[in-house]
């Protein structure tokens, strides 16, 4: 059995009462592709920067490639890509420049091994291309290529996709596993749930704790035990509060056009007699497919 | 009179040789929820800042209960109210202070604020804290005071520009409940609401979407229509390794686009082809040397929907008239 990559016990980050991290342990096995999820000051981006060996923790330890990532902070450095969401892309250097100039930080001058960069990750024909003019998509494709071009085991992706359309996303996705199958070990953060879904396996975060880590599939078996229907029904606040009411319903939501309840023991019969009863008029009753918001809301509640 | 609360035709701004927004038009019915979906940079910022009028178009027209947003635009704001991105308070004010400010530039009078600001309160859950100070307010509770802010003239058109991104799905899905009882609350003159977003799951809950790509409307519809253009055709396979069955679907030539989640593949076949490709994927993978264990067509998504249309726009020609 080799050592996982990533491994983190008891890890925690106090900033004075504030708990950003609190106690936290997991491990990442080489190869896999690992989501972090969670909102906004969860405590993802702490998790990542102790792992980087910025920030010291307040308590527990963490190897990271087999080195501790508080005392060999130089090793592991050595060693991994960190893609941050807010990275300085020169704007005024074209793509090649700019990783010609991040490429030297870590002292790489190979002209072979920039371009081999350049063209894993889809630049190539795009190296004289001033940044400046490069869409969001390309600058993040721009941004894992800095990333990589030490050629890392390991690779941090901090919120790598914010703000990308679908296409850019998916195309960023193809090449994360592209990488994975070569031998990379990914940690992605991200706020996005649908996001997560790409993920072998996912931890979910909330105030500075891991809720749970699984796959997305073990995490809706497990955390959604219920079954998810989705009812289209009017008006729809009356039909929310008469199926809050109703016995054995674990969660009803409001979602856009129709009502989303989570329930193990209500059937698709009793919903819509005690809706038709109560005067309402029921378009269908779907069944729907638990998704990772649901996990997430399930965990917070 | 007709019957749409806003009507906006060939909407333009460009920004020297920069096409922000390129020929946009919209209308939107009472009650409507309605979501311009799409990456940043797509549009959907600089459309809801010539809605809400502080940004003149270079060409087009747009009417919002019925005032010319050219002529008319002290009536026209006076129905709307705006959330913008970055929504900016009073810290080290209070949350009814910051309301009565917000009231007052708005042109509401010293009888008038105090119980229309306390009604908003209630209605979205912060009258139990209308003496704490906005900066000791959690992330959830500052988009509350956004939201009240914005509601605070009754306006009939709410403009929501990502109003939740980054935020706890608990606190969002909190922030869509409102949402939803305000454009319901009314029957058929509800409140009219235009939200912005990059998240697909979003998008999923508004009653009609428009697709932004480049400064244009892409495609708009219902989600349902919209899910229902690739009916069939996304299919999912389960097996190993994923690698290969990755490869595989990669090299048939009836499958358009290729999808790993983690431990299953998504992906998009040709129109009318599903059938063939279920016969003809599990032989292949195991000619490749790997195991499929389940494949099966799923429902398709929003994100499906807005990949498909990007590629046709992208790659085929198009359709000339």
């Amino acid at each position: 059995m080799s050592l996982p990559v990533i491994y983190v016990e008891n890890l925690t980050r106090r900033f004075g009462d504030f708990v950003a991290v609190d106690h936290i342990n997991f491990e990442v096995n080489a190869g896999e592709v690992v989501g972090y999820l969670g909102p906004n000051g969860s405590g993802k981006t702490t998790t990542i920067r102790m792992l980087l060996g910025l920030l010291e923790p307040t308590e527990g330890e963490a190897t990271v490639l087999g080195f501790d990532a508080f005392k060999q902070t130089e090793e592991v450095r050595k060693r991994v890509g960190y893609m941050s969401q807010k990275f300085a892309i020169y704007d005024d250097l074209t793509v090649r420049e700019n990783l010609t100039f991040y490429g030297g930080v870590y002292g790489i001058t190979d002209k072979a091994r920039i371009q081999a960069t350049l063209e894993l990750v889809g630049l190539k024909g795009h190296e004289s291309t001033l940044t400046a003019s490069l869409s969001t998509g390309w600058r993040q494709r721009l941004s894992l290529g800095i990333a990589l071009v030490h050629e890392p085991k390991l690779l941090f992706l901090d919120e790598p996709t914010s703000g990308v359309d679908p296409t850019a996303r998916r195309a960023f996705w193809d090449l994360i596993y592209e990488l994975a199958d070569s031998g990379v070990t990914i940690l992605v953060t991200t706020h996005y749930m649908d996001e997560a879904e790409y993920c072998e396996r996912v931890g979910v975060m909330r105030d500075g704790k891991l809720l749970a880590m699984d796959t997305p599939t073990n995490l809706k078996k497990s955390i959604i035990t219920g079954d998810v229907w989705e009812v289209f029904v009017h008006p729809l606040e009356k039909g929310l509060e008469i199926l809050s009411g109703l016995e054995g319903v674990e969660r009803v939501g409001l979602a856009g056009d129709h009502l989303r309840v989570i329930s193990s023991k209500v059937r698709k019969e009793a919903m819509l007699s005690l809706l038709s009863g109560g005067g309402l008029a029921v378009e269908k009753i779907e069944r729907g497919e638990p998704t990772l918001e649901d996990v997430f809301l399930s965990l917070a509640r | 009179m007709n019957d749409y609360l806003v009507q906006a035709s060939g909407l333009k701004k460009y920004f020297g040789p920069v096409h922000a927004v390129d020929d946009v038009s919209l209308q939107i019915k009472p009650g409507e929820i309605y979501g311009l979906v799409g990456s940043d940079g797509a549009g959907k910022t600089t459309t809801m800042r010539m809605l809400v009028g502080a940004l003149l178009p270079t060409e087009g027209t747009i009417s919002v209960c019925g005032f010319d947003l050219r002529h008319q635009v002290e009536q026209a704001r006076s129905t709307m109210g705006y959330l913008s991105q970055r929504f900016s308070m009073y810290e080290d004010l209070t949350v009814l202070e910051n309301i009565r400010f917000f009231a007052e530039i708005r042109g509401l009078s010293a009888t008038e604020w105090l119980p229309r600001s306390m009604e908003i309160l209630e209605f979205v859950g912060l009258d139990k804290f209308i003496d704490r100070r906005a900066g000791q307010l959690s992330g959830g509770m500052k988009q509350k005071l956004g939201l009240a802010s914005a509601l605070v003239t009754r306006p009939r058109l709410l403009l929501l520009d990502e109003p939740t991104t980054g935020v706890d799905p608990v606190t969002r899905q909190d922030f869509w409940q409102l949402v939803i009882k305000l454009v319901s609350a009314r029957n058929g003159d509800g409140v009219s609401v235009i939200i912005s977003t990059p998240y697909m799951d979003e998008a999923s809950r508004c009653h009609r979407v428009g697709f932004m790509k480049a400064g244009k409307i892409i495609t708009e519809g219902t989600p349902s229509n919209l899910r229902a253009q690739l009916a069939g055709r996304i299919l999912e396979l389960r097996g190993s390794p994923l690698h290969i069955l990755r490869h595989v679907a990669h090299a048939d030539p009836d499958v358009e686009d290729v999808a790993a989640f983690g431990d299953k593949l998504h992906i998009r076949v040709r129109a009318d082809k599903a059938g063939l490709i279920m016969k003809r994927l599990p032989e292949e993978i195991k000619a490749a040397g790997g195991l499929l264990t389940e494949l099966r067509a799923i429902p398709s998504t929003l994100e499906d929907v807005f990949i498909a249309l990007s590629e046709d726009r992208e790659f085929l020609p198009s359709p000339t008239l």
